[in-house]
């Protein structure tokens, strides 16, 4: 009877626990007709914040992977006082709340910022679409950062050591043992920036505002348009386009966590763990 | 001049290793585990950096303290085979080997029978199909010294015995000036001219591995030792026994199995000393002259003709042995080892 009872309040936690995670995304998709949503796909708001998130998205990935991945490998192949501080403060925008980031780009790139006052670099920030890149560039680039560092840290270092002394020098050692190496750890790392970035509203809406067309993306769309217009139709429709990009997200990530060519293999079987 | 001239101080988190080895042919350094072996490969390959000191090869300075010279990895024509052999787990067999150098690289791949493992991936291959791939790598960038780290540390006993063969002849072949390092000395005996016992970073003692066995410098080194390393021509003599024809004329029996070149293994404990071939169950008997009596920790190792027997001080005495004298060394069948030896 006892044990009846505890089974029954199990499948009830489970049976709540799901319904709760999974009912919001459900409810996207049923509150109107398929139709609907893909009809009110086509509202020049949609397309203008489609378009403004792809560019942005794009650029600010471009910006994360071309500085982000030396910063990584520095961080995972040095070892010097002051690291700890550095891997720190690189994290720091990762549990900061976006808007607070945001204020902090604004005080620093804005018009009357600490670096935007000079050469009339605020004016060609600030609310612009490159403000925008910024915000992103921010909050979501240590999602990257983080896991590369992870992932670099993983390579066998007897490995990069081994490519130095066949007459590789430090570049080809790079490209051609370490990063095939880290790829998978990196590719699982850019998945979730790409997420984060996807999805930033905070940040975003405090640096570059929401104008329609220049800086409203569509994470910022779906609030301007359900807040501002009182559209609910267009908000649900961008909504379940972003479910459907997050999802495909997600799905990547966990393809790529199977693929980890960085085992190491070089190990004989019967190897004994001897060293000197 | 010697090929390679090596004298440095490397600090380590423990010790510093303090060197100085002139490398002409194959030398091994054997030594427990942590006592800088390795180290010392990594600073001749440049992967470390010692705080002084000169290394060089031919003539041509690596690093020199003195005159703030380092060369990179990159830039020294060094041959490192990793204890673990460092394979690219992510390139086949092929781009591994030619990773270091494209046009010997179907050359080497023919060489060390591997040829039908080239797009094969290091996690398919065994134990010693790896540490071929690995000297072939280590061969393609055609380097001036050979630095095997453990060579034979990876590998279960039964390959072991194979690739240590193995080695021995490439080793001969190619007539590199070779580093090697290990903790075994059977295996710096089998593979090395000369064998360097290292301890915490310092050599305790360079020399031939008959000469380490013989005249050991300390009672670490005589420990670490251990046995009599002899050569000679094993042929079957029957039911669970060989014989082997030694170098010095004498001949030897073994319960091991072999036939052909062997190296003759016994421990200076298992040989017993005596004035006259005793009428006991000892079926090795080697008569010869006293060569040398060392002392070591209440102990004496004597040498009698080509065999070093260690016996009590006591024992000696009763004996009153001189050098010069004729004495008879016996040992039994059953512990004598035949190992492979070029």
């Amino acid at each position: 009877m006892r044990r009846l009872a505890l089974a029954a309040l199990l499948s009830g936690a489970i049976a709540v626990a799901f319904a709760f995670l999974v009912l919001p995304i459900v409810a996207i998709f049923t509150h109107v007709p398929p139709g609907t949503l893909v009809h009110q796909l086509s509202d020049r708001a949609v397309r203008q914040a489609l378009l403004v998130t792809l560019k942005t998205t794009l650029v600010a990935q471009a910006a994360i992977l071309v500085f982000g991945t030396p910063t990584a490998w520095f961080l995972a192949t040095r070892r010097f006082p002051g690291r700890a501080v550095l891997v720190t403060l690189v994290e720091l925008p990762f549990v900061l709340p976006p808007a607070v980031a945001g204020i902090g780009l604004l005080v620093a790139f804005g018009r009357f910022g600490l670096l935007g006052r000079h050469f009339g670099i605020g004016d060609h920030v600030a609310f612009t679409w490159v403000a925008v890149v910024f915000a992103l560039v921010l909050v979501a680039s240590p999602l990257y950062v983080r896991q590369a560092v992870a992932a670099f840290e993983a390579v066998d270092q007897n490995l990069l050591a081994a490519s130095r002394t066949l007459g590789a020098g430090p570049a080809r050692t790079f490209f051609r043992v370490a990063l095939p190496l880290a790829a998978g750890g990196l590719a699982a790392g850019e998945a979730l920036c790409l997420a984060r970035s996807i999805g930033e509203f905070g940040a975003t809406i405090m640096f570059a505002g929401s104008f329609p067309g220049r800086t409203q993306t569509l994470s910022l769309a779906v609030y301007q348009e359900f807040e501002g217009q009182g559209n609910l139709d267009v908000t649900l429709a961008i909504s379940a386009l972003l479910v459907l990009v997050s999802l495909a997200i997600l799905l990547a990530l966990k393809l790529t966590a199977s693929w980890q060519p960085s085992r190491p293999s070089s190990r004989s079987r019967f190897a004994l763990s001897r060293s000197s | 001049m010697a090929a390679l001239s090596a004298e440095f101080t490397l600090p380590l988190r423990a010790f510093a290793v303090e060197l100085a080895l002139d490398v002409d042919r194959t030398v091994a350094l054997v030594g427990p585990s942590g006592a800088g072996k390795t180290s010392v490969l990594r600073a001749i390959a440049g992967l470390v950096r010692p705080a002084r000191g000169r290394i060089a090869l031919d003539g041509e300075a690596w690093f020199d303290a003195g005159a703030r010279l380092f060369r990179r990895p990159d830039e020294r024509r060094v041959g490192l085979v990793f204890q673990e052999y460092a394979l690219f787990p992510h390139m086949t067999v092929r781009q591994n080997v030619a990773y270091a150098g494209r046009e010997r690289a179907d050359e080497l791949l023919e060489r060390f029978r591997i040829a039908h493992l080239a797009e094969a991936r290091p996690g398919e291959l065994s134990g010693g199909e790896r540490q071929r791939v690995a000297l072939a790598r280590a061969l393609a960038r055609d380097p001036g010294v050979l630095l095997l780290d453990e060579p034979l540390s990876a590998l279960d006993a039964h390959t072991k015995a194979q690739v240590r063969g193995e080695l021995q002849a490439l080793l001969a072949e190619l007539g590199l000036p070779t580093l090697l390092v290990t903790h075994d000395y059977e295996d710096a005996a089998s593979l090395a001219d000369e064998v360097g016992v290292i301890v915490e970073g310092r050599l305790r003692q360079l020399a031939t591995p008959q000469e380490l066995v013989a005249r050991p410098a300390d009672a670490f080194v005589a420990s670490f030792t251990g046995a009599n390393l002899l050569h000679g021509v094993a042929t079957r003599a029957g039911e669970e026994l060989t014989r082997v024809r030694l170098e010095s004329g004498d001949v030897v029996y073994s319960t091991d199995e072999a036939e052909g070149a062997v190296g003759v293994v016994v421990y200076p404990w298992e040989v017993a000393v005596g004035r006259e071939p005793t009428a006991d169950s000892a079926l090795n008997v080697i008569a010869g002259e006293v060569r040398s009596l060392v002392h070591v920790a209440h102990r004496v190792r004597v040498q009698v003709g080509p065999v070093i027997a260690e016996v009590t001080q006591a024992s000696a005495d009763k004996l009153g042995l001189a050098v010069g004298e004729r004495a008879v060394a016996s040992f039994k069948a059953t512990g004598t080892r035949l190992v492979p030896y070029r």
